[in-house]
């Protein structure tokens, strides 16, 4: 911790970059109320987060990063569009890796302007480019809300779209849905059976037989799910087609341009991908107004689905060349899906990022 | 400091778990045995020179490998896995002991006959959240363990609860919907009324034998394990 002070410096330089750009600087309580966390993010970030309590208002985390204490503030303060920047610690808890700092220095940048996505997101990437293009890192971009697209125009029933869209950020649960919707997984016997009693059993009588009703999921719930099932089961497969139209586009990985080609063609036959897909040729044409070089720029659709779960459109990051051990140096994307939680109901677009001081500064004096 | 260097080895004290773990070196020629009074948490060692063992709670054995304070040490494989973050990092398994077997298991209410897989109990936890408002509990001391699981697996919209005892009984009370629990046979979940998903073995312990990666292994102390691993080698083959 003996870098601290030019961290800080480091952290104040980035800060004043992008302030320049007309930002307002703001900043967070370093406490925040876990509650708020663990209804967003789940379980999961306990095991990235310390816990601490407070005698008066509970559960308290140490900030995992800013968005949440950003987006509400912006909410609450109801003024838009809005450019914010901050500068702070963060704390990490790290159950794997004993390397990872578990406190470090982020700033970030967030637009809250629903007016041009398009040349929102392309306005976050660019500055982050800027910024940090003297120390020749990798970008890597993508866009979550072309496989949301996708699914949303599948040939299915709602709750099977649904039950898809809910796993966008969970890649093995995804693949697991994908391949029972499309019939490449058996029914499982257990199911099977559970269907054919069904059949000639009353729901309320195989509840009564299965064991004494205790809990507080009540019996209506469970015949409700019974008869979602039976829907459920009545529904045709997938096709074949929709199946490889999906993994052909969740294994797109090529420059931009390339990828904007394959996914109009895929459009012809997927028609919902349509608006996504014109979503992101706005967006390119944006960047390359702003002089990103867009012809050479690496474009996933998977990107960023297992790491940045609430992220729903444009996503980037900024990594080391040839360190994958190191995490990234900076990473952002829109986050809409975000802001709906949080504001039930209301939702904001808003897109931004965050660069971490402490690995700059050591790229900046040839430290890594 | 004393006179030589000694290694030492961490074996529960008290219960079936003790008695087990003395079987198994008593028929490797090595002989444990408790000295002193009953209460009295003192040991003796005979075949090996210089083995020292050290009587603990088995909830501690993990902690203390980890800290270094013992050398070997006898414990479930599911204590590890749940105290010692990158355990493996800390600790090493030199022999798995055939006893003490337990599975730890996602367990749910018989009457939720709609539910027979983590498939099932993730659609559920989606159907409760939207229900009731809040994540479906699941009450469990497995923290670490049962949280990777479901990471792994893809489940969403639960939140755990914990429960360090009657961990069966949470359902019944309402203050939990479901359990992730140890269990050997199954007899206290069925007669609380709960079952086993068919997917949902987290993990399959067992008394194991550990080595610490963090203990101070010079001073003789490498040929006291050595000459111990060479009597375990010899009863086995």
């Amino acid at each position: 911790m003996t870098q601290k002070p030019e961290v800080r410096a480091e952290a104040a330089r980035l800060q004043a970059f992008f302030a320049a750009s007309g930002a307002q600087v703001v900043d967070a309580d370093i406490l925040q109320p876990a509650e708020t966390l663990l209804d967003l993010y789940g379980e999961d970030i306990r095991a990235r987060a310390y816990v601490t309590n407070d005698p008066l208002r509970g559960e308290q985390m140490l900030r995992p990063d800013f968005t949440v204490p950003v987006v509400q503030m912006h909410m609450d303060s109801g003024a838009s569009p809005a450019r914010y920047v901050y500068s702070g610690e963060v704390f990490r808890r790290q159950e794997e890796d004993t390397d990872r700092a578990t406190e470090f220095f982020q700033v970030g940048y967030e637009i809250f302007d629903g007016a041009n996505p398009a040349a929102s997101d392309a306005e976050v990437f660019a500055l982050f480019q800027e910024v940090l293009s003297p120390l020749g890192l990798r970008a890597a971009t993508g866009d979550i809300g072309i496989l949301k697209a996708a699914v949303e125009g599948l040939a299915t029933s709602e709750a099977r779209r649904a039950a898809l869209l809910r796993h966008i950020w969970r890649p093995h649960r995804f693949r697991t849905l994908l391949d029972r919707f499309g019939g490449r997984t058996p029914v499982a016997s257990s199911r099977a059976k559970l269907l054919k009693n069904l059949e000639d059993t009353e729901a309320q009588d195989l509840i009564k037989d299965a064991g004494r009703v205790i809990g507080l999921r009540r019996p209506s719930e469970i015949i409700a799910r019974l008869e979602t099932l039976q829907e459920d089961a009545k529904e045709p497969n997938l096709s074949e087609t929709e199946v490889e139209l999906l993994e052909t586009i969740m294994r797109l990985r090529e420059t931009a341009p390339n990828v904007l080609e394959a996914l109009r063609d895929i459009a012809i036959d997927l028609p919902s991908i349509s608006n996504a897909v014109g979503q992101l040729s706005a967006r390119l044409d944006a960047l390359a107004e702003l002089g990103v070089d867009v012809d050479s720029l690496d474009f996933e659709t998977s990107y960023g689905r297992s790491t940045m779960e609430y992220y729903d459109g444009f996503v980037f990051g900024f990594y080391v060349h040839g360190r994958p051990d190191l995490p990234p140096v900076a990473t952002g994307g829109r986050y809409d899906a975000l802001t709906q939680v949080l504001g039930q109901g209301k939702s904001i677009p808003a897109v931004g990022g965050v660069v971490r001081p402490g690995l700059t500064w050591k790229m900046r004096e040839g430290a890594l | 400091m004393s006179d030589a260097a000694t290694l030492k080895l961490g074996v529960p004290s008290k219960g079936r778990l003790m008695e087990k773990t003395f079987d198994w070196f008593g028929a490797r020629g090595v002989t444990l045995r408790r000295t002193g009074a009953e209460r009295e948490y003192a040991g003796a060692v005979e075949g090996v020179d210089g083995l020292e063992l050290v009587l603990l709670s088995a909830g501690e054995i993990p902690r203390e490998l980890a800290a270094g304070r013992i050398h070997l040490g006898v414990t479930g494989t599911d204590l590890i896995r749940e105290k010692l973050a990158a355990w493996e990092m800390q600790v090493a398994e030199l022999a798995p002991m055939g006893f003490g077997h337990a599975d730890l298991v996602m367990a749910v209410p018989q009457c939720w006959v709609d539910v027979e897989t983590l498939d099932d109990l993730d659609a559920v936890a989606a159907q409760f959240r939207k229900t009731h408002g809040f994540r479906l509990r699941i009450a469990t001391k497995y923290h670490r363990l049962v949280r990777n699981f479901l990471k792994d697996q893809g489940v969403a919209d639960y939140q755990l609860v914990d429960s360090q005892g009657a961990t069966e009984g949470t359902v019944k009370h309402e203050t939990a919907e479901m359990v992730a629990d140890i269990t050997s046979t199954g007899d206290t979940l069925r007669a609380n009324h709960l079952k086993v998903l068919s997917d949902g073995v987290v993990h399959k312990s067992q008394a194991t034998l550990l080595k610490s990666r963090k203990a101070d292994w010079d001073g003789g102390r490498r040929e006291i394990l050595r000459a111990l691993e060479t009597a375990l080698r010899t009863a086995d083959e």
